[in-house]
């Protein structure tokens, strides 16, 4: 049985305990998906798993608190659900986990610069995985693209590309991509000084259009309407179109998921306008990761939302 | 069109000079590649415009901006009665004209969905919104012709067209590496004076080029009885909270969108001083629909994405003459991070009101 058969069974099988399963199934386009509610047999039809699977389904459970749910997941989609379980944020027990092994997902940004000068991505008329490559129909004929050229980037630094925490795991598990992330993107980037990166923000930040695209396809900002930019009293943030606001909202937002982002990529991948915002959350991960040898995602409640008297990585009463 | 109407033609090579001559004179937004996006950015000579790719934003910031400050404010001390203070305003600074170069032909329609809104044509010319115009007939806007569709195109739905000349002043249409250039507007004459009368061959060249943006589009799909079919699917929770699964409530379709004009007002206050501001508002927030008291009367995103739907191909022609606030350009679908697809909520409408 081919994975995506086995993961329709367990899927069909988890049915009549939940009230859905979120998935995935096709897009408005043949380079996307689309999430996939399956509440039953019928709309198993369209489900598919694999290369196009870049949606966070993790998303959707906070919403859906107070029933019985499915999910299927990739690696990183598991530890979206293991933190949003060891903060108490949705009921572990109310969510059926379906796990697979997850090659990677298609960056379609990387597609449109490979086809840059031929078309757009928006011309491609069909896609067709051949093993490690993807064929593309386009208008100017049949193009073939390694996918390991079009992977996400997230997914070349994936060490868990099985879900750990999943209730049925189908199929075969693979081997991560690394062992240890070591957060080289972070560590060239964050060598370039204080200068380059505030133009750098400023250039980038220049282009956000305030759509919150990137708070509302993060797993973990479960605060939605009550969101601090959603406040009018106290007007915590001006309505204004300045870089100076636009950024002040992306320093909240990485703050506040300090110890809880688990990279799964999704702010940066919903930004319209391609602002790489998730580099703001790695930094702050790579510093919670150094000071409370915490990497979020596994389970374990995250080191600022507790209290310990002696830090096991802080070893204060050593301080002289 | 008259007869004194001649095409005129600009080559890729001459494009940059001419463009530097009109920023002397004019702001002039043209698109601009950044990162993995392009954005509509004011020209400096030595800049590129992308004209190839479609642009990710539409360009009705240029006419009605993000932010847009109305007038600011300061609480002064007043020197004959110690301990009051006067508030003195002080009226925004007039915007100059402008030109938007390479705008899509939906973008420019897209206006046609603002103007009856904000010129006072929608009450009987009482209520006109002066910020609005005095940007809109300061906007100069040439059009680039698409050459073909991109998958989420659907301007034929609506009434337009890859090569339609509405809103335009200039429509531009890429020929024998260069641009045929159809004048119309009185504005439009004067923008593009110093430039030559394009050849037969280039005029031959631009009219396939047209056909055959045309022809790449998908047959329209029927939704003239969408208004009737989402007003009766008004109450149906089922329908839209299936619709809305998906759907993250974010603001990326409304702010990408070149027919929505809604906006908020606030006063933003740093110390005595300030300004009022308008910005941009979407439908999608919960901030949009929250009373005062409290009470939210749109508390989810069903709700939201109803009226979201519903706005642009029931309410709004409702009281604008059959149009639809919709110039089918598509950057809803395309740029969703959830996939949402406008084309199919209002074709399951129709569908499904059928049913009922």
């Amino acid at each position: 049985m081919s994975i995506q058969d086995e993961l329709k069974s367990a899927i069909t099988a988890a049915l009549p305990d939940v009230s859905c399963v979120v998935g995935w199934g096709a897009g408005p386009e043949p380079l996307r998906a689309a999430p996939l509610f399956i509440r039953g047999e019928a709309d198993l039809e369209g489900f598919s798993a694999g290369f196009l699977s870049v949606n966070n389904p993790a998303l959707y459970l906070p919403s859906l608190k107070g029933s019985k749910v499915g999910v299927v997941v990739k690696g990183c989609d598991a530890r979206s659900v293991g933190q949003l379980a060891a903060e108490t944020l949705i009921k572990r027990e109310e969510v059926h986990v379906i796990g697979y092994p997850c090659r990677g997902v298609i960056d379609v940004d990387k597609v449109a610069a490979k086809l840059a000068g031929a078309c757009e991505t928006g011309e491609v008329a069909a896609l067709r995985e051949d093993g490690d490559d993807v064929l593309l129909n386009t208008p100017k004929g049949e193009v073939r693209l390694a996918k390991k050229d079009i992977t996400a980037d997230k997914c070349g630094r994936c060490a868990f590309p099985n879900a750990g925490n999943a209730d049925v795991f189908v199929g075969e598990r693979c081997a991560p991509v690394v062992t240890e992330d070591g957060y080289a993107d972070i560590a060239d980037f964050e060598a370039r000084g204080l200068d380059e990166l505030k133009a750098f923000w400023e250039q980038e930040m220049s282009r956000c259009i305030r759509c919150y695209a990137c708070r509302n396809a993060c797993p973990l900002c479960v605060c939605r309407d009550q969101c601090v930019a959603m406040s009018r009293e106290p007007h915590w943030l001006s309505q204004g179109d300045g870089v100076r606001d636009k950024l002040f909202f992306q320093i909240i937002h990485a703050v506040h998921l300090s110890g809880r982002c688990t990279g799964c990529g999704e702010c940066e991948r919903a930004c319209p306008l391609g602002i790489p915002v998730l580099k703001l959350k790695r930094a702050l991960s790579r510093r919670v990761e150094k000071l409370f040898g915490y990497k979020a995602g596994g389970g374990d409640t995250p080191p600022l939302l507790t209290f310990l008297v002696e830090e096991p990585t802080i070893k204060e009463r050593d301080w002289k | 069109m008259s007869a004194e109407n001649v095409k005129k033609f600009i080559s890729f090579d001459a494009l940059p000079g001419f463009l530097a001559r009109a920023a002397e004179k004019n702001a002039v937004y043209v698109p601009r590649r950044e990162g993995n996006a392009v954005v509509y950015r004011s020209f400096k000579a030595g800049d590129e415009a992308e004209l190839g790719v479609r642009p990710t934003e539409s360009c009705k910031h240029v006419v009605f901006p993000r932010g847009e400050e109305l007038f600011s404010f300061a609480r002064e001390a007043d020197k004959e009665e110690p301990g009051k203070r006067r508030l003195v305003l002080t009226e925004a600074s007039e915007p100059g004209a402008a030109v938007v170069f390479g705008a899509l032909s939906c973008d420019a329609r897209g206006f046609l969905a603002f103007d009856p809104v904000y010129n006072g044509s929608g009450t009987g010319g009482t209520a006109k919104d002066s910020y609005y115009l005095r940007r809109r007939n300061r906007t100069l806007i040439v059009v680039k012709a698409c050459k073909n569709a991109l998958n989420t195109c659907f301007c034929n739905w609506v009434g337009g067209g890859p090569a339609s000349p509405q809103g335009a002043d200039v429509l531009a249409v890429e020929a024998e590496q260069g641009l045929v250039l159809d004048i119309l507007s009185g504005e439009g004459t004067a923008f593009t004076e110093s430039l030559p009368a394009a050849s037969e061959a280039q005029l031959a060249a631009a009219a396939a080029a047209v056909k055959a943006a045309e022809d790449s589009l998908p047959k329209a799909a029927d939704v003239s009885a969408a208004p009737a079919s989402l007003a009766a699917l008004f109450s149906s929770a089922e329908f839209w909270n299936k619709e809305s699964a998906h759907c993250l409530y974010c603001g990326a379709c409304t702010y990408l969108c070149p027919t929505c004009y809604c906006f908020n007002i606030t006063d933003e206050s740093d110390g005595l001083t300030g300004v009022r501001l308008r910005s941009w508002d979407n439908c999608m927030s919960p901030l949009f629909t929250l009373e005062a008291s409290g009470h939210n009367p749109r508390p989810n995103k069903a709700d939201r994405l109803k009226n979201r739907v519903g706005h642009k191909f029931s309410y709004y022609p409702s009281l604008h003459s059959g149009r639809f606030s919709c110039c089918g350009c598509g950057r809803c679908i395309k740029s969703c991070p959830s996939s949402v697809d406008i084309r199919k909520i209002v074709l399951d409408a129709v569908k499904e009101a059928a049913n009922v």
